[in-house]
């Protein structure tokens, strides 16, 4: 018991006191900026492995894109990794980053169901759906809810069941043989429910768009409620974009977020 | 009888070098090989060549650090009732069963010729996941406990079904296939090797170091490409600090199993640092982006290696204070002996290796017997386990962090320069058989490329350590309650999506 007391006292406190303006330390691969530098736009193109640089005007679809940094390490002058990890949004447009002025990626309030703020502001309850994840972005989401990121004091919690849930995450490519479960999970969940798509891989497929072992039916059939890119998705990644997702707007006025 | 063809690891060969032989010989020759306890099969498998079925079988020699390449070729015809490898041992199971998925192989004597993943581009399109053939028991006095595909955690999807006597189990059997996704095929379809390093690091999201390094190594050896000493230095790093990370995560996730929050906290926080590390080196605290064939773009900064020896003075103190505290406690003792047992005897007639192996005294440990990146530097220790049992694989993930540390410690000191002049990668040699072996975390990674005659991809096989290991865990939790399953399941994290690919 001594033994434990002591440890707490020495472990002390180790959450993030400020979730929202954290910053990542080391070279993170965030939002990009794309300057309106003339660089070989075919080469820049060819060389992303997941097809997410489109050219005319050059955009990176963060939706698509794996963070890899290989066009920032070609093209240092052209594309530029930031590390504003708030990358979160609603509208699956907004994840298309365009060249010339930076700007932050914001959700769309106009766009987000009134009764989530209404039923969520303080309390959601996630159920977590891993549809051929590689296991990192679970890592992560994982992460979100240890002692450093403690997504538990906002009320944002993951639980064991569909019916205890407000809404379902999903992780990995969807695949085949996932594509029932899925379905069967979020039948389960109550109304209202929200779905959140985590990393690339759930969001477009990643490396894996077009392999014949997926099924992404699920997605033509059901509305988005939160895109969260990365691979994986960094824990303050997704705490902020569901805490935007959730937070009470007045008005229903876009707002402005305080870009870091 | 023609004897195989002899490699090391890391190393190619032309597909002439390997001895095509007749099935019934080949079939003896490796039974004989891995009836010796210093061989072990780290791969067997097949595909179409030249209108025919070319089996190709690995077999480890870890005594000798060689592997023994042999290989068969059956007629579209001559494939049906075929006598099994696994009649005769055990480990080649699931290889016949991929082999009985993939390409049609039947045998008139394996005694488990089920589904292994449902694979996309799988012979019988009417096997479906939802009507996989689990063993049955007639009994009223026994019930069956289906578990997922969905679990209660934030953890990959698979199947459990249990068939208990009350509350004691008495069989498990393990249904995988949900997370497949065709990374095999994808690693023909995708060309550019940018794509086919981005789809190895995500063939196991927590195993990036170690599969990653398995695919460089083997890429840059099918193009006779000698890396240099820091691309080298940069892979052991990432796959020692993978290790420490992952095992310190994997305490906290015992702790949280067995109600111990204070170990769940504190092992949970201590991984924070070490995965941050990955953060500032990187970019990634996985490690994604990291480890590329012929370059790397991040340099190991004598910055990084004073940052790293701190971290690691930092993370010693508490995680000896948390460790001494933990595997003193009779409440977790208690939970942890005797539970899950995995004999040697059985570990060994499975095929276990890595963590699984070695915490049921056998001695598998590809760093010590098939030396590769920096790892002759340290002279590696096989650091064994004696009980099987969920404790003995808790505590081997103790031994090998404070392990994984000493080596660390030994060369972040001498951080090799990076070479003035960097040598360009070109293609990989063409109809040739290449061999990589890693030890990751869990295990022994084994990645097999087969070229045609311009160079191209023909075949890619991916190994991950699970495909010989679940079989272990389904045999552990026998005769255990069903409360004990989650701990048992957690003492061998076993990964899903690197089975099921």
């Amino acid at each position: 018991m001594i033994g434990n007391i002591k440890i707490l006292v020495h472990q002390g406190m180790q959450s993030i006191p400020d979730i929202t303006n954290a910053e990542i330390p080391g070279p993170f691969r965030g939002t990009p900026v794309i300057t309106s530098e003339k660089v070989d736009e075919r080469a820049l193109v060819e060389l992303c492995p997941t097809g997410a640089i489109l050219s005319s005007p050059m955009r990176i679809d963060l939706g698509n894109c794996t963070f890899c940094g290989e066009c920032a390490f070609a093209f240092p002058d052209k594309i530029r990794f930031t590390k504003d990890y708030k990358m979160a949004t609603n509208d699956r447009s907004r994840l298309i980053v365009a060249e010339g002025k930076a700007q932050p990626i914001m959700l769309d309030p106009d766009l987000i169901k009134r009764e989530i703020s209404q039923f969520f502001k303080g309390s959601l309850k996630l159920r977590q759906v891993s549809a051929g994840g590689d296991n990192s972005c679970e890592l992560e989401l994982n992460a979100c809810g240890n002692v450093n990121f403690d997504m538990g004091r906002f009320g944002i919690e993951f639980v064991a069941s569909p019916r205890h849930a407000d809404g379902i995450v999903i992780t990995g490519p969807l695949t085949e043989s996932m594509a029932t479960p899925l379905q069967n999970c979020y039948d389960a969940v109550p109304d209202p429910k929200i779905i959140i798509l985590v990393g690339t891989d759930a969001i477009s497929g990643g490396i894996f768009a077009g392999s014949l072992a997926l099924n992404r039916s699920f997605l033509d059939n059901h509305k988005v409620d939160l895109y969260v890119p990365g691979n994986p998705v960094h824990p303050l990644t997704f705490i902020n974009g569901v805490l935007e997702l959730i937070k009470e707007r007045k008005n229903n006025l876009a707002e402005h977020r305080i870009s870091t | 009888m023609v004897p195989p063809a002899t490699i090391q690891n890391n190393s190619t060969i032309h597909l002439k070098e390997i001895p095509v032989v007749g099935y019934e010989d080949f079939l003896e020759t490796n039974v004989n090989l891995i009836g010796d306890e210093t061989h072990h099969c780290v791969n067997y498998f097949g595909f179409h060549y030249q209108n025919k079925i070319k089996l190709i079988c690995c077999i480890a020699n870890d005594q000798d650090a060689i592997v023994l390449i042999s290989s068969a070729e059956l007629e579209p015809g001559s494939i049906q009732g075929l006598p099994s490898f696994t009649a005769r041992h055990l480990s080649f199971q699931l290889f016949e069963r991929e082999l009985h998925e993939s390409l049609g192989l039947t045998y008139n004597d394996h005694p488990w010729l089920k589904p292994v993943r449902y694979a996309f581009n799988r012979v019988d399109q009417n096997a479906s996941i939802e009507n996989y053939p689990f063993y049955k028991i007639k009994s009223e006095e026994l019930h069956e406990v289906g578990v997922g595909p969905i679990h209660a955690g934030i953890i990959e999807p698979g199947h459990f079904r249990f068939i208990c006597n009350g509350e004691q189990i008495l069989h498990l059997e393990i249904q995988l296939g949900y997370q497949h996704r065709g990374v095999e095929a994808l690693f023909l379809s995708r060309k550019k090797l940018l794509q086919r390093t981005t789809l190895a690091e995500s063939i196991s999201g927590d195993t990036v170091a170690g599969h990653t390094t398995a695919f460089v190594n083997l890429w840059e050896s099918l193009c006779g490409y000698p890396a240099d000493q820091d691309l080298k230095f940069a892979r052991t790093v990432a796959l020692e600090l993978e290790r420490i990370a992952i095992h310190t995560g994997d305490l906290s996730a015992i702790c949280t199993d067995i109600g111990y929050q204070l170990g769940s906290a504190v092992f949970g926080r201590l991984r924070t640092p070490v995965i941050n590390f990955f953060q500032e080196w990187c970019g990634n605290r996985l490690a994604k982006g990291l480890i590329r064939a012929g370059h790397n773009h991040f340099n190991f900064s004598r910055d990084l290696a004073n940052r790293l020896e701190k971290l690691f003075d930092d993370y010693e103190r508490d995680f000896d204070e948390i460790w001494g505290e933990f595997h003193t406690l009779p409440t977790v003792l208690g939970r942890l002996e005797k539970t899950g047992v995995v004999s040697r005897e059985l570990a060994a007639s499975i095929g276990t290796v890595g963590m699984t192996a070695r915490a049921s005294v056998i001695m598998r440990d590809i760093r010590a017997t098939h030396a590769y990146g920096l790892y002759d530097l340290f002279s590696p220790i096989t650091i064994v386990k004696h009980h099987g049992d969920v404790y003995s694989r808790t505590r081997l993930r103790h031994d090998e962090i404070i392990q994984s540390m000493v080596y660390l410690r030994k060369i972040i000191r001498k951080v090799p320069s990076e070479p003035k002049v960097r040598v360009s990668l070109s293609g990989p040699k063409p109809e040739s058989f290449g061999i990589s072996l890693t030890e990751g975390w869990r295990g022994e990674i084994c990645h097999c490329a087969v070229t045609d005659e311009k160079g191209e991809l023909l075949h890619y096989k991916v190994k991950d350590p699970s495909m010989h290991n679940w079989l272990a865990l389904a045999m552990a939790v026998r005769n255990n309650e069903i409360s004990d399953f989650p701990i048992c399941n957690k003492s061998f994290d076993l990964s899903y999506c690197g089975h099921d690919l």
